[in-house]
């Protein structure tokens, strides 16, 4: 039995979340990793360093720059007649390829699971993470997706796994990248960040977001946003934290200005710490907080920003 | 056979639209182009529902339980009926998978604009891959060029269908949608993804799932619901379909989530600072 995983990169370098993945996968028997791109042979290189995995598959073409799912999920098929078990971690690469990979071998996928039960059984949130199924597939090839923060990741370094050219597949040509406008930041991203610093619609503007860089700054955190604070300009789309967004699970989350709906609460509520800053002490948010502060954010933020900074 | 009430300017060629419209609709030449969207819409828990786990562990409790449209599909309908506004689309139908109930999502869908519907009735439990392979069968038969669904059904948050749709078909995907614009035989999507935004260009016929920034979907009026009772639904099975809809996945078990405990308040910024660092050791 051996699983294939997709792996996310950028710049030479592996994805937290696809080291994730690995570790999922390493529950289920021998790990050959896929990466795929233009000019990527430094991430093959990098994914050959993962533990656990035992080769790499490295598809190095035009036709793969940009991650998009028409190409890959043919190339995904291709590989698919060795492999019992095609993963990739629940990012948007994942989501946007693996159920297409699905579909092509007449599977039902596994999106997101949290635990690895056996070869065929899995534990998936549903409902927002309010309830937990665990799922049997009938299916002969299991098509995966990983929530990240569910598994403790490989290490970067330590193993050593061959790479090997992957094969010429057909790459349809009905779509095509433009371009990108990615969010430029010289913080952790939010899902691989120890400490996560979240502002919602009691934040009031984007500039006000300025408030939380001190205290980010401070402890090294990535910051994000319930989706009130996106859907009102105040921060880019990449920042939501929850149900839809991303699912972050770090030592330590403080949610400021943010009610705690369920969609929000699916996001986080695996963090091992959470803090709740918020002025009504009603706040859903606080039945979830190890620390709730029932305070303006307005005065509170500053407050924490010099007593952070006291040291 | 049909005769799009927003006609006015379908003899104008694309390439002689004035600038001042270049990111507006690009009206095709002939009816013969315009063409159907179809939007499938599922029927699910309300999202403010929070919902408790059946005590016997096999599922979740949605007697009496309110039932809505799934939010992202709302998003899909409305983009799909703005398209017909705007002179791109022939016709809408809305379609959903499920039990009998399902005419409520469908008839929601109506009320929003949509023209037509198709209820694809299964009292057993429809997996992504099964609803895909029924839609497939449908978007055939329709001769639909343009598939909208939502990017995740809030109930078993699988954010799959949309994708294993547009492989079945062969066609292209525009997931997780924030901005759509059509213009002649090809679509520019700009996707929300992990990093920001990308924007892609697909030739159609395709596929797009809708994220939540696409648009503000419109309440139904009142004159429209009393408009969308007189439009047809289509009744089938998913025999009449060809497809075998039996589930791939079975449920095991459904359990709560481990359980957070509510802490403690504190009184001031000073007394958070000193719990983190000593008791919590976080910071
Ligand atoms: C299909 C769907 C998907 C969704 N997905 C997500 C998702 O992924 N992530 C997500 O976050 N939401 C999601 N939502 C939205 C969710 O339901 C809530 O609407 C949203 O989380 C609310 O954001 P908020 O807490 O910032 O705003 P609000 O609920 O408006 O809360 C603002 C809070 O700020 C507090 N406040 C105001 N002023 C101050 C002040 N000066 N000082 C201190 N506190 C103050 C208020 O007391 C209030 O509690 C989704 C909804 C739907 C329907
Ligand atoms: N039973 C169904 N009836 C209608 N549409 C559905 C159904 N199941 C899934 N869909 C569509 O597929 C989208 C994604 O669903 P899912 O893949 O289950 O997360 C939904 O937003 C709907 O547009």
């Amino acid at each position: 039995m051996t699983a294939l995983v997709l792996i996310d990169h950028e710049a030479g370098a592996i994805k937290q979340p696809s080291r994730s993945a690995i570790a999922a996968a390493a529950q289920l028997g021998e790990v050959h990793a896929l990466v795929a791109g233009s000019g990527v042979q430094a991430a093959a290189d990098a994914a050959a360093k993962l533990p656990g995995v035992t080769k790499v598959i490295l598809a190095d073409a035009p036709a793969y720059a940009n991650a998009l799912a028409e190409p890959l999920a043919a190339l995904l098929v291709a590989l698919a007649p060795a492999y019992s078990h095609l993963m990739a971690a629940t990012t948007a690469n994942g989501k946007n390829v693996m159920p297409r990979v699905a579909a092509l071998l007449d599977s039902q996928p596994i999106s997101d699971i949290a635990a690895v039960v056996d070869a065929d059984t899995f534990v998936r949130p549903i409902y927002a993470g309010n309830a937990m199924a665990t799922v049997k597939s009938s299916d002969a090839k299991k098509v995966i997706t990983v929530r990240a923060a569910s598994f403790d990741p490989v290490a970067s370094e330590g193993g050593s796994a061959s790479i090997e050219a992957a094969p010429a597949a057909d790459a349809p040509a009905t779509s095509r990248w433009l371009s990108a406008e990615l969010s430029k930041s010289e913080r952790p991203e939010l899902t691989a960040a120890r400490v996560v610093v979240s502002g919602g619609r009691g934040m009031q503007s984007g500039d006000n977001f300025k408030l939380i860089d001190p205290i980010a700054d401070k402890l090294g955190a990535a910051v994000g946003a319930s989706r009130a604070a996106v859907d009102a300009g105040f921060v880019p789309n990449d920042f939501q934290v929850g149900q839809t967004g991303k699912i972050v699970a770090p030592e330590l989350y403080i949610a400021i200005g943010i009610s705690g709906a369920i969609q929000h609460l699916a996001g986080m509520k695996d963090s091992k710490v959470i803090v709740a800053i918020n002025k009504d002490e009603e706040a859903p948010i606080f039945q979830v907080a190890d620390y709730g502060l029932v305070a303006d954010l307005f005065v509170a933020l500053p407050e924490l920003a010099a007593e952070l900074e006291r040291g | 056979m049909f005769r799009p009430v927003n006609f006015a300017g379908a003899n104008v060629r694309p390439e002689a639209c004035p600038p001042s419209v270049a990111d507006g609709p690009h009206i095709q030449e002939t009816a013969r182009q315009l063409m159907k969207i179809l939007v499938p819409v599922k029927r699910v828990v309300d999202y403010n529902v929070k919902v408790r786990v059946k005590s016997d562990g096999t599922g979740v409790e949605t007697a009496g339980v309110k039932m809505s449209m799934n939010p992202f599909d709302e998003i899909a309908v409305e983009e799909a009926v703005r398209l017909k506004e705007k002179g791109v689309a022939s016709e809408v139908i809305a379609v959903s998978l499920g039990v009998a109930a399902c005419q409520e999502t469908i008839r929601t869908a109506l009320a929003m604009g949509a023209d037509r519907g198709i209820l694809v009735e299964s009292d057993a439990e429809l997996q992504p891959l099964a609803v895909a392979k029924m839609l497939k069968a449908i978007v055939e038969k329709e001769d639909a060029r343009l598939v909208i669904l939502g990017k995740q059904a809030i109930d078993d948050d699988m954010s799959a269908t949309g994708q294993m749709l547009a492989a079945l078909l062969g066609w292209p995907q525009g997931t997780f949608a924030s901005k759509v614009t059509i213009e002649g035989g090809s679509m520019t999507v700009v996707r929300e993804v992990d990093g920001g935004l990308e924007t892609v260009v697909l030739t159609l016929p395709a596929i797009i799932t809708t994220d939540l920034r696409l648009n503000e979907p419109r309440y139904a009026s009142l004159p429209n619901i009393m408009k969308a009772r007189k439009k047809t639904i289509d009744t089938m099975k998913p025999a009449d379909l060809g497809v075998d809809p039996a589930p791939r996945l079975t449920v095991v078990k459904v359990e709560e989530p481990a359980k957070r405990q509510a802490g403690r308040k504190v009184a001031s910024v000073a007394e958070l600072v000193d719990k983190l660092r000593n008791e919590a050791k976080v910071i």
